[in-house]
């Protein structure tokens, strides 16, 4: 296997059968909900099968044609994630469906039929963003107008008529029929910006600077940058009332700019700036103040029945999952509100288990890992910064949720990557991991043999 | 379904979860624990780039000429490199006779090579430069046998 892998073979084979594993996982976790709920295999098993089979398979031909050298463990890992996520819906469907029926209720359109239609948008756009994007470097001429396109995708949610506030939070674009959450490509598109601009930048940034104190501190007029992206990210807090991708977008470009600079001040200004953002916010907003209450006294009497319900209840379910989890299909996560987009971790927590749950997170931190080798081994500036911002934007992302779900830090309501409920999220990662293994390509591809010297060249005697 | 069932089922899939992650991860070995440059059996170690370095008709050696390029020390200590007539090439790059996997290493960086009976080194405008013995080479320079050579945090040096 070890020397198999990577010593010149190609790299699609090893993804072939891993991405086959993935969808075996899948669909295992598919009919043990069945088997768990109905004690037989669910009759559309074999039509989501197969297509969830088509996507992916489609998405690994896609890389064997237009990246043959990329990394052979993203796909795998993400169709793993997109697939178990949509077990998982499935199993909350039933559960919504179930209860619906006991109540007497109409019957709520089930949500997995349509995450499946979106990790096939998802996957189109992948192959996409493969087809058009042949060269990663070629992004970095877009880095202005990604600034642009990103700030606009950005505020589209706050224009009248199409912008609409949904759970307290304004972050939707309704047209035609659609709802859609631009931040989630913004952030993509943000992250090109910043990549761009601060390869142009680092060096001004890194060198020019004043020790204070041990620590070498930046010239107030380099701090322009992080002052506007921290500016913009209080802006999201506080007019769309969006506190994960403010924390996102902020923590993204604090650590691009540390990689970018191998500056630790830029670090520590960026905490510095992050907790008095924070502490701002804190005191003015109510909805902010209520959310770190939550977190602090989640089974305070004021808050239990009300709104730390939410939470109070996730924690129970992953606490009634213990080690080993209850079984798919055999737990009770749809107590828990939003159980299928911003909880759906504390549904694997009570269904997988403490085991379950750890596996999960160690196929995003090996997702994370290949993102982060890719920024080491490529070979130029920008992809290396872009890779890099990439893999973080995920960690980061899994951490502020995880970490919300399990009361570790405040709850802010971003998305699982690839896991949640949600079509604007999974088509962005899916993008996402398409950018990643287009860089990844480029970093893994062998260097071509030199020309062959001149007396060596095949030569012909042309006959006149 | 009898609770059995649902249990082997439920600890059946936790396991094929990690076993999924454990396959993942030695697909991903590799690159934790470094790179494998170019599989090397031990009879393929005197030869590591066959059309490169196979010499023509390897010339014995006259007494204290050398035959063999040694590495010392190094990720990649114990290779050997019989000498020919063809020059030896060290850096990172895939085609190189000793492909050099070190972050200190050019991607071209030094050349072996015979002249008028005797060996040669060249550095090829590395980075971090070529060392004979403790002198920067700066131009092609004669070696003698068991002077050690370092790029990097190889060494390599001259047998007979």
């Amino acid at each position: 296997m070890n020397a198999r892998a990577v010593g010149g073979r190609n790299p699609r084979n090893a993804e072939l059968v891993l991405l086959v594993f993935a969808l075996a996982i899948a669909m295992a976790a598919y009919a043990s909900v069945g088997l768990a709920r109905n004690g037989a295999i669910p009759p559309g098993m074999a039509g989501y099968g197969a297509g969830l089979g088509l996507l992916f398979g489609i998405a690994h031909v896609a890389l064997r044609r237009f990246a043959p050298d990329a990394d052979p463990v993203l796909l795998p890992a993400a169709a793993l994630i997109n697939g178990l996520g949509l077990a998982m819906i499935h199993r909350l469907d039933l559960a919504d469906i179930d209860r619906a029926q006991r109540l007497g209720r109409h019957t709520p359109t089930p949500s997995a039929p349509a995450q499946l239609t979106w990790t096939a948008v998802g996957v189109v756009l992948f192959i996409a963003v493969l087809l058009l994007v042949r060269d990663h470097r070629v992004l970095q001429r877009f880095t202005y107008t990604a600034m642009l396109a990103g700030l606009v995708l950005l505020l589209l949610p706050l224009m009248p008529f199409i912008g609409t506030t949904i759970n307290g939070a304004r972050i939707w674009i309704h047209a035609a029929g659609f709802s859609f959450q631009p931040g989630e490509l913004a952030k993509l598109v943000l992250l090109v910006f910043y990549a761009g601009y601060l390869v142009v930048k680092r060096d001004v940034l890194a060198l020019a600077s004043r020790r204070v104190l041990g620590v070498d501190l930046p010239r107030m007029r380099d701090l322009g940058p992080i002052i506007v992206a921290w500016a913009a990210s209080l802006a999201v807090l506080i007019f769309e009332r969006d506190l994960g991708s403010s924390l996102l977008f902020f923590g993204v470009f604090v650590a691009m700019l540390y990689v970018a600079t191998e500056r630790r001040s830029w670090l520590l200004i960026g905490l510095v700036l992050f907790f008095s953002g924070s502490f701002l916010a804190w005191t003015l907003f109510a909805h902010v103040q209520q959310r770190v209450d939550i977190w602090l006294h989640p089974f305070a009497a004021r808050n239990i029945s009300d709104s730390s319900y939410q939470l109070v209840q996730g924690l129970f379910g992953m606490g009634s999952g213990g080690l080993l989890g209850k079984g798919l299909g055999q737990g009770r996560p749809d107590i828990v509100p939003f159980a299928k987009t911003d909880f759906i971790v504390a549904a694997i927590g009570e269904e997988l288990g403490l085991t379950g749950l750890m596996a999960l997170l160690l196929v995003y931190a090996i997702m994370v890992q290949r993102g982060l080798r890719t920024a080491v081994a490529v070979r130029d500036s920008f992809g290396k910064l872009l890779a890099a911002g990439l893999a973080f934007s995920v960690a980061l992302q899994v951490f502020v949720v995880v970490g919300g779900v399990t009361r570790l830090i405040p709850l802010t309501g971003l998305t699982m990557p690839f896991l949640s409920y949600g079509g604007s999220s999974l088509v962005a990662n899916w993008a996402l991991i398409a950018m990643l293994l287009r860089i990844s390509d480029a970093a893994r591809r062998p260097t071509p043999p030199p020309a062959p010297a001149l007396d060596q060249a095949k030569t012909q005697v042309v006959r006149l | 379904m009898s609770e059995l069932t649902l249990t082997v089922i439920r600890l059946g899939f936790l396991a094929v979860l990690w076993l999924f992650v454990l396959t993942t991860v030695s697909v991903m070995r590799s690159d934790l624990f470094g790179r494998r440059v170019a599989p090397r059996p031990a009879a393929q170690r005197a030869a590591p780039a066959p059309r490169a370095t196979r010499p023509p008709k390897p010339v014995k050696g006259r007494r204290g000429e050398p035959s063999v390029l040694v590495v010392t020390q190094g990720a990649l200590a114990g290779t050997s490199v019989r000498l020919g007539q063809a020059p030896v090439t060290l850096g990172r790059a895939q085609d190189s006779t000793i492909v050099l996997d070190d972050d200190y290493v050019s991607t071209h960086h030094a050349r072996l090579f015979p002249r008028d009976g005797q060996w040669l080194v060249e550095d090829l405008g590395s980075t971090n430069g070529t060392y004979l013995e403790r002198a920067k080479v700066s131009g092609p320079t004669p070696v003698k046998i068991g002077v050690p050579i370092r790029i990097g945090k190889t060494t390599v040096e001259l047998r007979k």
